[in-house]
């Protein structure tokens, strides 16, 4: 079974071609210019792909597509849909509206629609209050005249009680046929403001992730390619296409996590340290299990806080382009660097700054003969080998360290060296039980997103009595598999892969929030029936 | 007297969240709260305690219930100011000021949006100097002052007046009432003379937050060490760095109970320290011996940015460095530490001060 996996990055669109993830081979590879339009790159990237590899279009499985151009497009604040960010909690809530901490220039880029409803649900699932219709009704009608075309709805508590949001979602949908509805409880977990804040983000890219999906199935199809379209989410599961025109926002932290993903993947190692170099910093990630480990703190993403999960990436100032001096207090690498102009700047490409790159090539790590792309070691011959000798101690010293906090026991770890720089990463790190430089680490990312299975979370508060607290375990756990098979995975290849209860704090009744994660292979095809 | 704007809260809730000492409750939403108070009404004028005639009527407002529902079930707004003109009405006597009964976490910010929207002055004090669970283990129940009258208010628009025959059943009765209203309400309690307030408050801690929360920043933005400069702003030790490789939690009577066990970096790399918790940080072993526990402050702070992190956001692999700081006095005296000493929260050692 063939799966083409496709990153399309802010410059670079990848894409590779591979064979069924659990065997593993990679049958090519390719880069093209990410275009405007989005599709222009993959269009190239296919194009070469084909004529190197040679892969009928008949024989793809299935297409996966990892893409940072959702969150891009928030960054920059362009192509946003006038959005109504509307709330079930009156009376409570009344002092913080949708958008309260929201910067000016978004807010006004998505119209700055905010309203509040009585209702919602307290932590036990009994209503604030009772849905009032006719309230909501009037709100809509505010919100349309506003101009808004995409609505966001949230309710208080509806993580554990969907009904408002549910029943706001038919409103809508009588009234407004086929206007986008962004549900607040398919999109965040506990905590309204940050929940709330990932819908109408969802919902303000709602038009522009009906342009891109539209785009990416067209192009596929217009490739020859009939295999279903996936793109890659947060946790590094897939969703359909049309799952993924309904909620853009969960491609958001996509990047990272393929990147991560691929890297494993393409090493074989599950769990490992994954040392990521680039010009100016090196990011170091933790996978456990192949998923990526995350963040605790909530994450600001342009400015607007949300509750997002994102892998958690700790990084140091120290890649390819860092500026190494000789100074009274030792040696230094960075954290100033050539950054981008590495191939102008650093000596053995003629430049005039000594890099770590530069050291890298004059202990003679970089074999300069064969990739003939890391310039002339005999700039780099008259380099004082006590110095070259330091420098590369020092790198080493660093970036043990960094694995070394980052790891979660004693035990070393497999460490998985990617990215431009990785020849800086020494064979001999200290805490690592193994240093893995993965071939085609360039295109870490397509491969991230080409290997992605189907996935389900529940994230959740329940009321647990003591003996009563494994079958409300068990409860989570189905309802996270029930999800994963949901999303397309196939039933039988469905494992839990982490969960986690917290107690809720000041609070009596044993509240609890309970957290499973799911992920299976997916579903493809014929074997659907298998 | 000095003013008080939206733009300085953000500095103000960090240091609160550090003398929350990992519980008080995230300072976000109170945040929130006091700057769109701000925005709106103006700028709170901060009274030192020597400011305040020893006749001013000064009633604290106070945020009670789980802070994890206070991040779904935002407040509406209005109960802080609700609960105080109750209390107000109920005493027959004008407020002169307000002031916070906890400078750590959630309860260091509810008082700016009571002193905004009524236009008191706000007393820069508080009644423990750090965080507590529950609102007996105040200075004040020291000095014999009764928490009640008080009152209770939810969102709703619902108020209810107590008067307990102690603090202990204030917290006890108040707790239950908190519950049936949704697990978060507004109260106002511990009505103090200016007089009162000298003798039995402790002094200057709402600017003790405010230099917490600007050391770290400041120190974190020019790349000197964060968990340095809280520590000196404190007047407190570093105890331990390292990375946390276990947490376990358990309810018990309402409260979360848990354990956490670092795994010493750098200088403390071999040994180990385990810090156990209810809601706060109570107790702190290094390899087994006791460096610090409450009532003195056991801070948990992230080693690279030195950003507070509460019990709630403990995870496997985070680094933190952790800070002790001496509690005020009056908590170490036999009548402090019978009120809120290890005992109080099961612990058969001794208490080691810091």
């Amino acid at each position: 079974m063939l799966k083409l996996g496709i990153d399309v990055g802010g410059t670079n669109t990848d894409a590779v071609l591979i064979r069924d993830s659990t065997e593993g081979a990679v049958l090519g590879v390719t880069k093209a210019p990410t275009t405007a339009d989005v599709t222009g790159g993959i269009v190239a990237a296919l194009r070469d792909l084909r004529e190197t590899t040679g892969f009928e279009p008949g024989d793809i499985a299935a297409v996966m597509i990892g893409t940072t151009h959702f969150i891009n497009a928030l960054v920059e604040g362009g192509s946003l849909a006038q959005t109504a960010a509307i709330r079930f909690g009156l009376p409570a809530t009344r002092a913080l509206p949708p958008l309260v901490d929201w910067p000016q220039r978004l807010r006004t880029a998505i119209g700055g629609h905010s309203f509040l409803c009585h209702g919602g649900h307290e932590y036990d699932g009994t209503e604030i209050g009772p849905f009032d219709e006719f309230e909501f009704r009037t709100v809509l009608d505010k919100a349309v005249q506003a101009g808004a075309t995409s609505f966001a709805v949230s309710s208080v508590f509806s993580p554990v009680n969907a009904e408002f949001e549910n029943r706001a979602a038919e409103i809508i949908a009588e009234q407004l046929p086929g206007a986008p509805v962004s549900l607040s409880h398919e999109i965040g977990r506990m905590g309204l403001l940050g929940r709330e804040n990932a819908t109408i983000v969802n919902a303000a890219l709602r038009d522009l992730a009906d342009h891109v999906t539209t785009g990416l199935t067209r192009t596929v199809a217009e490739a020859g390619i009939g295999a279903p379209v996936f793109l890659s989410q947060n946790d590094g599961t897939l969703m359909d296409i049309d799952y993924a025109r309904r909620y853009p926002v969960a491609t958001f932290a996509s990047g990272p996590t393929n990147s991560m993903r691929g890297a494993a993947f393409l090493s074989r190692t599950p769990s490992c340290a994954v040392v990521d170099v680039g010009g100016t910093t090196t990011d170091v990630g933790i996978l456990r299990n192949g998923f990526p480990r995350e963040a605790s703190t909530d994450v600001s993403v342009a400015g607007v806080q949300t509750n997002f999960r994102m892998p958690d990436v700790l990084s140091i100032g120290i890649g390819g382009g860092s500026h190494v001096a000789q100074g009274a207090d030792g040696i230094t690498v960075g954290p100033e660097s050539v950054g981008y102009r590495l191939t102008e700047r650093a000596l053995v490409f003629g430049g005039g700054q000594l890099t770590a790159t530069d050291i890298a090539v004059a202990a003679g790590r970089a074999d300069i003969g064969s990739a003939g792309v890391i310039g002339n070691s005999t700039r780099v011959a008259h380099l004082d080998p006590s110095l070259v000798e330091g420098a590369l101690a020092r790198i080493g010293a660093r970036m043990a360290e960094t694995v070394d906090r980052m790891r979660i026991s004693a035990e070393p770890v497999p460490v998985v060296a990617v990215g431009g720089g990785s020849i800086l990463v020494p064979d001999d790190l200290p805490g690592a039980s193994e240093v893995i430089r993965p071939e085609h680490f360039a295109v870490a990312n397509a491969i991230g997103a080409a290997i992605a299975q189907a996935g389900g979370e529940v994230d959740r508060v329940f009321s647990v009595s003591p003996q009563q607290r494994e079958a409300v375990l068990d409860e989570a756990r189905q309802e996270a598999v029930d999800r994963a098979v949901a999303a397309g995975a196939r039933p039988g290849t469905v494992e839990i892969v982490d969960i986690e209860e917290v107690p809720l704090a000041y609070l009596p009744g044993n509240a609890t929030r309970v957290r499973a994660k799911a992920v299976g292979e997916l579903s493809l095809g014929g074997d659907r029936d298998a | 007297m000095r003013e008080i704007t939206a733009a300085d809260m953000k500095d103000m809730a960090r240091g609160a969240a550090v003398l929350g000492t990992g519980g008080g409750g995230d300072p976000y939403v109170g945040r929130l709260l006091a700057q769109q108070a701000l925005d709106r009404h103006g700028p709170v004028r901060l009274v030192d305690v020597d400011e305040v005639p020893d006749d001013a009527l000064v009633v604290p407002t106070a945020f009670m219930g789980a802070p994890t529902v206070m991040l779904e079930k935002l407040p509406a707004g209005d109960e802080m100011t609700r609960a105080l003109r109750a209390l107000e009405k109920l005493l027959g006597r004008t407020v002169t000021h307000t002031v916070s009964i906890e400078a750590g976490g959630l309860n260091s910010m509810i008082p700016f949006v009571a002193a905004a929207e009524l236009g008191l002055p706000l007393i820069d004090a508080d009644g423990m100097g750090r965080a507590f669970p529950e609102l007996q283990m105040l200075l004040p129940t020291l000095g014999g002052i009764p928490a009640t009258p008080m009152a209770v208010a939810d969102e709703r628009g619902n108020d209810l007046i107590l008067r307990t025959v102690d603090n202990g059943w204030a917290e006890r009765l108040a707790r239950s009432a908190t519950v049936e209203m949704g697990c978060s309400a507004a109260v106002s309690l511990y009505a103090l003379t200016g007089a009162q307030v000298k003798e039995f408050m402790v002094r200057g801690t709402m600017t003790l937050c405010e230099r917490l929360g600007t050391a770290i920043r400041e120190a974190s933005r020019n790349h000197t060490d964060p968990v340095a400069a809280a520590t000196d702003v404190l007047a407190g030790r570093r105890i331990f760095t390292g990375k946390l490789v276990d947490v376990r939690r358990g309810t018990a009577g309402g409260f979360v109970r848990g354990d956490a066990v670092l795994e010493g970096l750098a200088e403390d790399a071999g040994h180990t320290l385990e810090f156990a918790f209810q809601n706060e940080n109570l107790v702190a072993r290094r390899d087994g011996e006791i460096l610090a526990s409450v009532p003195d402050l056991i801070c948990v702070l992230d080693s690279d940015t030195g950003e507070p992190v509460t019990t709630e956001a403990l995870r496997y692999g985070l680094r933190v460095s952790v800070v002790a700081a001496p509690c005020d006095p009056r908590w170490r005296t036999p009548e402090g530490l019978a009120l809120a000493g290890p005992g109080v929260f099961g612990y058969d050692h001794p208490y080691v001060p810091v």
